[in-house]
């Protein structure tokens, strides 16, 4: 008996380059920048004074009474999560609650209510805390609403890996059709925490650039002068469907999901394995899993979050596995880092350069890293055919997490 | 002292801020979860907006007998007498 192949039937996005999938891909295509100053009161004590948010604000498209029951990390998965399923045309195909699952996660959850309600309860007292803080903070919070929303009753779970979620919420839904438990998984990721505490921390960790009079330019994956990540925020969630379920209703297909690894790196709480030896046995694990020869691949949209160890690390690792031949992008340049986000965002990336044959460029790659032996599309998107594409994303806690999406 | 209309107005508003209840629907009769589909945790901002409104206390366990908005305004008008 074959395994059941999965694909993917429906996009949806709210990021620092549009408040929809195809504008988020049109401006990525453009090589246009979503990092700007933040013109908040709080940033002027900070180091770092830019992030990318997102280009439309959720409060113009949810209304007033629904936000206040909303973390804006739920508010963007709503958005995002609305429109994938919109885009795949379920709601007209009769799919059985029962068949469909929710796989969204956030790296961080809801941050913004947390330290909100901690600034009531501080100047205000208990009694006015909201009593909708709890479910505004939780980090199942944005699956949950999703859930809620498209009535899904096939179980609905919320991974949390860091900088991985996005990405590792995709492979458990291919991992939840394969064995049977549901026809649909809605899947993606989300993250809004621009705010100053989470800042102050990665800032702490020196993670961050602090290229603040420049912010077009902070985020350069594999330039020499790349000195750490930007923050973005934004949500990106596909729908993933038994290939043989989308055939029989005529959906339109974007990809095949032909496969997922995920490893953990055994190494360190936050820093990579300057050897990638965890990435390249997450990599190998998601050929393997998708039945593909590395040299079939000729694209990946790469973690490259801009921080000097990081994408050395990857380099090496996509050296190893895949040698010099794919055409390489860091589209984080453009929309910055969107953390458990991020993933999900960049996998709807990976599909769409495989589903239209062309891939996005890395801006801002001025002086590559001597490190650098990989052809990467630096400051303009480069068409070529793509039968196959890796998408990479790895997390602090040392979670890496792989996809494989080949032309259906 | 404050009229049953003035209580039942500044309801209304607390009832459209908080639960995006049309202020036309709001009337002493209407019942806060049957008409109005205002939920256990909106309900429980419009107590706390409403004692701050009008200066009064509504113990959590007076507010499971508020089943209706006549039932609120009776309240509140009893308590800041």
């Amino acid at each position: 008996m074959s395994r059941t192949e999965v694909v993917v039937t429906g996009i949806g996005a709210t990021t620092p380059l549009g408040g929809d999938a195809a504008s988020t891909w049109e401006s990525m295509l453009a090589g246009r920048s979503g990092v700007t100053t933040i013109n908040q009161e709080w940033a002027e004590r900070l180091p770092v004074r830019i992030a990318a948010p997102m280009a439309v604000d959720p409060s113009t498209v949810i209304d007033r009474v629904k936000m206040r029951r909303l973390d804006r990390c739920e508010a963007a998965a709503l958005i995002a999560a609305q429109e994938a399923w919109a885009d795949s045309g379920m709601a007209d195909a009769g799919l059985d609650s029962e068949r469909l699952a929710v796989v969204v996660g956030s790296g961080i959850g809801g941050a913004t209510t947390l330290l909100n309600q901690d600034d009531i309860l501080e100047a205000q007292g208990a009694r006015k805390v909201s009593p909708h803080t709890v479910p505004m903070l939780m980090p199942n919070g944005p699956a949950a609403w999703v859930g809620l929303e498209l009535g899904a009753q096939a179980g609905v779970h919320a991974p949390v890996s860091a900088c991985a979620t996005g990405a590792e919420a995709i492979a458990w839904g291919l991992d939840i059709i394969r064995s049977g438990r549901a026809d649909v998984v809605v899947a993606g990721g989300t993250e809004a925490v621009i705010q100053p505490l989470p800042i102050a921390g990665f800032a702490s960790m020196r993670a961050m650039s602090t290229r603040n009079d420049d912010p077009q330019a902070a985020s350069r994956p594999f330039d020499k002068g790349r000195d750490g990540f930007v923050l973005g925020e934004g949500a990106g969630i596909v729908v993933l469907e038994r290939a043989d379920h989308a055939a029989a209703r005529g959906a339109k297909v974007y990809a095949r999901l032909a496969g997922a690894g995920m490893t953990s790196d055994g190494y360190d709480i936050v820093q990579p394995d300057p050897a990638g030896h965890g990435i390249v046995r997450a990599m190998r694990a998601a050929l393997r899993d998708a039945g593909i020869d590395p040299r079939d691949v000729r694209h990946v949209n790469a973690h490259a979050t801009s921080t000097p160890v990081g994408d050395i690390a990857e380099i090496h690792a996509l050296r190893e596995v895949l040698g010099p031949h794919p055409v390489v992008t860091a589209t984080k340049s453009m929309h910055g880092h969107l953390l458990g986000a991020a993933g999900a965002v960049e996998a709807i990336a990976t599909l769409l350069a495989v589903h239209h044959d062309i891939v996005p460029p890395t801006i801002n790659l001025d002086d590559p890293d001597d490190a650098l032996e990989l052809d990467v599309a630096a400051h303009k998107a480069r068409e070529l055919e793509i039968p196959a594409a890796l998408n990479d994303s790895f997390g602090f806690g040392g979670h890496n997490a792989v996809l494989v999406f080949t032309k259906h | 002292m404050t009229t049953r209309d003035e209580i039942t107005a500044g309801l209304s508003e607390i009832l459209e801020e908080v639960a995006g209840v049309n202020p036309g629907d709001v009337a002493e009769d209407k019942s806060f979860t049957d008409d109005l589909d205002v939920d256990s945790l909106s309900m429980v901002e419009v107590v706390v907006a409403a004692e701050e409104r009008f200066g009064v206390k509504i113990p959590d366990d007076e507010v499971q007998n508020l089943k209706t908005v006549g039932d609120a305004v009776s309240y509140i008008q009893k308590a800041s007498a």
